[in-house]
């Protein structure tokens, strides 16, 4: 057992690595999480979130390495590591016997807790929209309705950590905010809060630090901030007097995207302004506006994931 | 071993509790069956086929009947319960949570026992009303009684462990469970057998269950109880800690 203070991180990987017979699904990923963060991690499909999100839930054994929730092993001291997770699997599930609000209690029970947390089970079940389904069984809920429920399941024991495996895939706009809403109170209470998402607008809006995971292996690891920062590109918006106009050959390579006379060029950052507008006029493009586009996440997360674009 | 007591409580009434939730189909529905088995062979079967000159075939059917019952349904019990876990994926619920591999299978055994029991008291006061009976042994019963609802539900729990869908554990309760349950001496003495029928008769440990139920009940056996005994305590303790292991490994559970 690990001692415990508010240095130690809420998850700490180090050197993890896991093969499915000839898939390399992690290799050698290392990273740290501290306490109280709004951590994201992305990555396209098969790129290893899941696996990774199973092997600190304890679902799936890594081959090596090890991994740390507030400082407990997940294998050595697993009951101390999995009393401090909480995790909403991104695959729904059934339970046709009892109902939600037992099946919360039962929950519950199996974190060593009885009744006195009957009231929080009751609070979780107002905050999330399902008082009215208590009595329900889970094959009676729609699909959101039982992402409520894996939500509920995962925060009845109070964890330290939370982590959410694409909570809001194939949820409604309306319930993707208010659920948002709910886990933007839990983090500002203090609980660390981890999650895969393809919405990446969602991930670059909530959270504070980001990692990319590409093929199993760690390719990006640092502030939401820092990241736009760091992307190479930066994206300049040129409204032309004509959408005939054609851009000099020296830029048609840069041309990102084109709607009507508006060109989105994406060119390497720190270009001159002055050098493109001197290369438009030259080519007789009649230049009327001209704004710079601030690049996003998904532009970014498509820069580093795309083996096109490296 | 067990360390989160209060998780191994909640297991243990949500094993419970699940299958009295459809108490007619894991209650009623086996005491009907087994009534209809006593019914039916008490009347087909001539009066020399229970082996033992004093007692009428009715009387010795029912401890093999009620024996039968209960194993079945304490290995009914446990695998069910793991293998709808496992498909509806709610197992996960449990994995995540700070559950020992001793607790979750202890919990799941006594699930089993207290169906299997429930069972088998309910078949023995239903036939009582017509059979003519008294417990010989009332230690011996209760020792049997549990042991086996015990091996049963272990072995439930195995097979649970091991099916990845509805199939594999249909075939091992058909080709496995019903034929060791039938040729265990249920229905007749394993003196009145040919002698390789009697061999293969001791090489199955449920006859063992079986034998030492009737013991208990009605004060005559094949074999010595004492001999049934152990080999249901040594067949216990061996498939207990293979399959506890089996579950701290993450065999079939933790990929």
């Amino acid at each position: 057992m690990t001692a415990m203070n508010s240095n130690t991180p809420a998850i700490e990987i180090v050197n993890l690595a896991k093969r499915y017979q000839t898939v390399t699904a992690l290799e050698s990923v290392s990273l740290s999480i501290p306490q109280g963060s709004f951590f994201a991690l992305l990555g396209p499909n098969g790129a290893g979130k899941s696996t990774l999100i199973s092997i600190i839930a304890g679902l799936v054994k890594a081959d090596t390495g090890n991994v740390r929730i507030m400082g407990a092993d997940v294998v050595a001291d697993y009951m101390q590591a999995r009393r401090a997770l909480g995790l909403v699997p991104q695959e729904l599930i059934d339970e046709p016997f009892f109902a939600i609000q037992d099946l919360l209690r039962i929950q519950a029970g199996y974190f060593g807790f009885g009744q006195e947390q009957w009231p929080w089970i009751d609070e979780l079940l107002h905050n999330l929209g399902l008082w009215d389904k208590r009595k329900e069984t889970m094959p009676n809920l729609s699909g959101g309705m039982k992402r409520r429920v894996l939500i509920a399941l995962a925060l009845v024991h109070k964890p330290k950590v939370l982590v959410l495996d694409e909570p809001t895939a194939g949820v409604d706009i309306e319930l993707r905010l208010g659920l948002w809403s709910f886990i933007r109170q839990l983090h500002a209470q203090g609980m660390t809060i981890i999650l895969t998402t393809h919405y990446l607008e969602e991930a670059e809006q909530l959270c504070e630090q980001i990692a990319i995971l590409r093929e199993g292996a760690l390719l990006a690891l640092s502030s939401t901030q820092e990241l736009l920062n760091a992307h190479p590109w930066e994206y300049i918006e040129v409204t032309l007097q004509s959408e005939s106009s054609i851009l000099p050959a020296t830029l048609q390579q840069s041309i990102h995207r084109q709607q009507a006379n508006k060109w989105v060029l994406r060119l390497p950052r720190g270009q001159l302004r002055a050098d493109l507008v001197a290369q438009l006029q030259e080519s007789g493009c009649l230049l009327t506006e001209m704004r710079s586009i601030e690049a996003s996440l998904e532009d970014v997360f498509r820069a580093m994931t795309s083996k096109d674009l490296l | 071993m067990i360390a989160n007591y209060r998780g191994f409580i909640t297991l243990c009434r949500k094993e419970i509790q699940r299958f009295l939730n459809v108490s007619v189909q894991t209650v009623f529905a086996p005491l009907v069956s087994t009534l209809l088995y006593l019914l039916i062979f008490g009347q087909v079967m001539p009066e020399g086929a229970s082996g033992f000159d004093a007692l009428s075939y009715h009387q010795f059917l029912l401890p093999g009947l009620i024996m039968m019952a209960m194993l079945q349904n304490a290995f009914s019990n446990s695998s069910s319960s793991l293998i709808q876990s496992k498909m509806y994926r709610n197992l996960d619920l449990l994995l995540l949570s700070p559950m020992s591999p001793v607790a979750i299978f202890s919990a799941f055994v006594i699930g089993a026992v207290i169906r299997g029991l429930m069972v088998g008291l309910a078949i023995g006061l239903v036939a009582s009303l017509w059979v003519p009976i008294s417990i010989a042994h009332g230690g011996w019963l209760v020792v049997f009684a549990v042991l086996t609802t015990m091996l049963l539900g272990a072995l439930g729990f195995l097979a649970g462990l091991w099916a990845a869908k509805y199939d594999q554990l249909a075939a091992f309760q058909n080709f496995v469970i019903l034929p060791l349950t039938f040729l265990s001496g249920v229905f007749y003495s394993v003196s009145i057998l040919p002698s390789f029928w009697q061999i293969a008769t001791w090489l199955n440990p449920f006859f063992y269950m079986v034998d030492g139920f009737r013991y208990a009940v009605l004060g005559v056996s094949d074999v010595s109880p004492w001999l049934s005994l152990t080999i249901t305590v040594g067949f216990m303790l061996v498939l207990s800690v293979v399959t506890v292991n089996l579950l701290a490994k993450g065999w079939k559970t933790r990929r």
